[in-house]
């Protein structure tokens, strides 16, 4: 039950000179929930976004699933993407579609499905997280929960093995950030493997079958979430606990 | 529960009727003092215009009535070249333009080629006046003699206007795949779709979206401008506009001509105005959800 589905290593990734990322190391086992916290500025963001290649690393290697090396200079980046679902802060749907289309454009283009087939994919998604009479609307007349909603079926639609949540509710309204954790709930149950940057450490501690403090680049601190939020061996992670749930 | 009103029971909108007949009051007021100050605006500066000393010349030899009725059939007639240059130049200038515009934005090394020669054209034409342009290839190139080149004047005259226009047209596209924001690529490339399927389902249609109110102004131009492509000869609006004013040294064609060419552009500027406004308010309902 702890197969390993991804494996970083001595990663580091520089942007002018500052180096954000310092040889870090974290490996994923299927199905397991990885929650990243850490105060803005410490890799979180970058971690993820090196993990589906849309950084690419100074140094170090990130295998997923033991045979592809999202770092190698020959990958096929498109093929890394199609493995590995990734939602933003800003979801980034794509405004001239309606969410159907939204959800469909990539299974039809890359995957090839024919239009009923992903149609029919995408309105069992959109079903099973309440977003389905949503289908026709564009989305500017979405809220910015449904939105967020949308983006994460729309990356659940390629069906990744592996699925990274980038702040994913940091720009919501409170009131809509529920509904969108309800969502990470039910995948979690589901038995995708996850990891999530995330501020909301009520969340993360019901969620993450781990968590990760990242500092400086680095995995500080991790373990357990009862241990890291109960009782964190280093003196930064119970400074970054205590100032932010006080 | 109606429709129409909240949980509560009270109704969703309600005006003061004391307060509504307020505001009627004053939009009726607003408007009539509005008609009285144009009408006197006009009624003013055309008497001081009909009391200068120069006006019985002016109003015999720019708005003569015969003349007007004589000369305008043949103006319309002659329209009918500048339009037909306009609809041939308009299709060709978007597609040069929109050709040009990602052909500056390829990263290839292999098509770096292509993509100086896409910049050299915009440079060059967007920084040759359009006359000059129409000069130097309606004279030019038929005087090299070529074999198999046409030496027709309204072909190079359209030519040149397609050469100009496609210049600032690509700029125009450019701008407007420039407009859509990275986060849109860089989602549309987190899904798995290349290069080539990002910027054709997801960046182009945003893009054009977005620059089809300057678009809509450059076609406005160049209406106008297809009257330029007279400097070579060909019979169109402007041109038999010279030809009527130096055979009776009567100068009312060209006032018909430039009341054609308002009749078309008018319209057109004011449909550039509706689209603009549409997109400004779909803008600001996509800004407020």
């Amino acid at each position: 039950m702890t197969e390993t589905l991804l494996e970083i290593t001595g990663v580091w990734k520089a942007f002018d000179g500052h180096s954000v990322l310092r040889d870090l190391d974290l490996s994923v086992a299927r199905h397991e929930a990885v929650v990243l916290i850490g105060a803005s500025g410490s890799g979180k963001s970058t971690l993820l976004r090196c993990i589906n290649g849309l950084e690419t690393v100074d140094a170090g290697s990130i295998l997923l699933d033991g045979d592809l090396d999202v770092t190698a200079f020959n990958t096929d980046m498109d093929a890394v993407r199609r493995r590995i679902g990734i939602v933003f802060q800003s979801y980034n749907l794509f405004p001239h579609m309606n969410v159907l289309d939204n959800v469909t454009l990539s299974p039809r283009k890359v995957l090839k499905r024919g239009a009923s087939e992903s149609r029919d994919q995408a309105m069992i998604l959109l079903q099973r997280f309440g977003l389905a009479a949503k289908a026709d609307e564009y989305p500017d007349r979405l809220s910015g929960g449904q939105a967020q909603r949308v983006a994460i079926v729309r990356a659940l639609a390629m069906e990744p093995e592996l699925m990274l949540f980038d702040e994913i509710t940091s720009a919501l309204d409170p009131l809509l950030v529920g509904e969108v954790l309800d969502t990470v709930r039910e995948l979690k149950m589901g038995g995708l493997t996850l990891i999530m940057a995330t501020h909301e450490m009520g969340f993360a501690r019901e969620v993450a079958d781990r968590v990760c403090f990242l500092d400086a680049g680095v995995v500080l601190e991790q373990g357990a979430p009862e241990a890291v939020f109960g009782s964190p061996r280093e003196g930064k992670t119970r400074e970054f606990l205590s100032r932010i749930l006080k | 529960m109606s429709a129409s009103t909240t949980a509560l029971g009270a109704p969703e909108v309600f005006f003061d009727p004391v307060r509504q007949a307020h505001r009627r009051k004053r939009a009726r007021r607003d408007a009539l003092v509005g008609m009285a100050s144009l009408l006197g605006f006009v009624l003013v500066v055309g008497f001081a215009i009909s009391r200068t000393s120069g006006w019985p010349l002016v109003q015999e030899t720019f708005f003569n009535g015969s003349e007007f009725i004589a000369t305008f059939p043949g103006l319309l007639d002659a329209f009918l070249l500048n339009v037909r240059i306009f609809l041939i130049a308009e299709p060709l200038i978007l597609l040069i333009g929109l050709l040009v515009a990602l052909s500056r934005d390829l990263h290839s090394p292999l098509l770096l080629p292509i993509r100086v020669l896409a910049t050299l054209y915009v440079d060059i034409f967007r920084g040759v006046p359009t006359i000059l342009v129409i000069f130097l290839l309606g004279f030019g190139v038929p005087a090299l003699q070529l074999q198999g080149v046409p030496n027709n004047a309204v072909f190079w005259g359209t030519a040149a206007l397609v050469l100009s226009y496609g210049a600032y047209v690509a700029e125009v596209f450019r701008a407007g795949i420039g407009s859509v924001h990275s986060s849109q690529r860089m989602a549309a490339r987190s899904l798995g779709l290349t290069s080539l399927q990002t910027s054709r389902y997801v960046v182009l249609p945003q893009a054009v979206r977005n620059v089809v109110p300057p678009l809509l102004n450059d076609f406005i131009s160049l209406q106008k401008d297809t009257a330029l492509v007279s400097v070579l000869g060909p019979i169109e609006i402007l041109r038999q506009a010279q030809i009527d004013a130096s055979s009776t040294f009567n100068y009312t064609a060209y006032v018909g001509a430039a009341l054609i060419f308002i009749a078309l552009t008018i319209p057109m500027t004011r449909f550039a105005d509706w689209v603009q406004a549409r997109m400004r308010k779909r803008r600001t309902m996509a800004g407020a959800a």
